[in-house]
């Protein structure tokens, strides 16, 4: 089928493009939360 | 964070219909072939994003009168999922032009004006990236983020308005434009999917920021004592 690769091409690239996105959300917020795990064992050491 | 992963699962599901319609339930096209089923996800994309930026401009329109960091959330969410869609529409217009135009890029309204928005969107968070007081980075990108919504009506009205390389609109396009009535409902239902993937998207990238709000306020605390 004449451009089938294409097509192909498109929707990998496209949902590549989303699942990159979605990982680098979910790395953010994975070591955002290790963060607030320090922070918050930090400060009441310190009061 | 429930409502969060039950919106992911909808707007999972939805994609994968969205899919399976535009490869087994719309008709093919009689003179682009196979390849103009990149359209459902291309145009599906370009709904998302352009809603995506509207999101974003309605956060930033909103922190400038109330000044509440969680329209900046809002704003920040909307700029980068807003970009990520435009990128998707920025690649898949080439490939889909390519075998079409036999050309992948032309400077014509309609790609020149999508192009500049991406550029402006990225602006957007670059500016953000150079601020470090949060409240002064709220603002600035905020007012910067309703100068850069301007762009989206002229990609919207740029193939309406001027004569262009891109194919005509078929939605709102006046006497004369038209879809084929199945491939209209496919195209209604990928735009909805793609906007339900959108939101999910701008739920997480909030929860996000919300969380390194948080996290700024914990690190002001450490350094106070």
């Amino acid at each position: 089928m004449k451009n089938l690769d294409s097509v192909f091409a498109a929707y990998i690239i496209g949902w590549g493009v989303f699942f990159l996105f979605y990982a680098s959300i979910a790395k953010r917020t994975s070591d955002l939360r290790a963060e607030v795990e320090r922070l918050k064992s930090a400060l009441p050491r310190s009061k | 964070m429930g409502k969060r992963i039950v919106l992911g699962a909808v707007a999972i599901l939805l994609v994968i219909a969205a899919a399976y319609a535009s490869f087994y339930v719309a008709p093919e096209e009689r003179t682009m072939g196979i390849i103009q089923r990149i359209f459902y996800f291309h145009v599906g994309s370009a709904w998302a994003g352009m809603l995506a930026f509207f999101v974003c401009f309605i956060g930033n329109l909103m922190y400038v009168w109330k000044r509440e960091p969680k329209y900046d959330w809002l704003g920040v969410a909307g700029a980068e999922v807003g970009l990520v869609f435009t990128t998707v529409v920025l690649i898949t217009g080439p490939i889909w032009a390519h075998p079409v135009w036999g050309i992948w890029w032309t400077w014509d309204a309609r790609l020149t004006s999508t192009f500049v928005l991406w550029l402006l969107y990225v602006s957007y968070l670059l500016l953000r990236s150079l601020i470090e007081e949060p409240d002064r980075r709220a603002l600035l990108s905020a007012l910067f983020g309703i100068f850069a919504f301007i762009d989206v009506p002229l990609v919207f009205g740029a193939i309406r308005w001027w004569r262009t390389q891109h194919p005509s609109p078929v939605i709102m396009g006046g006497p004369g434009s038209g879809l084929d009535p199945i491939m209209r409902n496919v195209l209604f239902f990928s735009g909805l999917a793609m906007c339900v993937f959108m939101a999910f998207l701008i739920a997480e990238r909030y929860a996000l920021e919300k969380m390194r709000s948080e996290v700024d306020i914990l690190k002001r605390e450490a350094e106070a004592q």
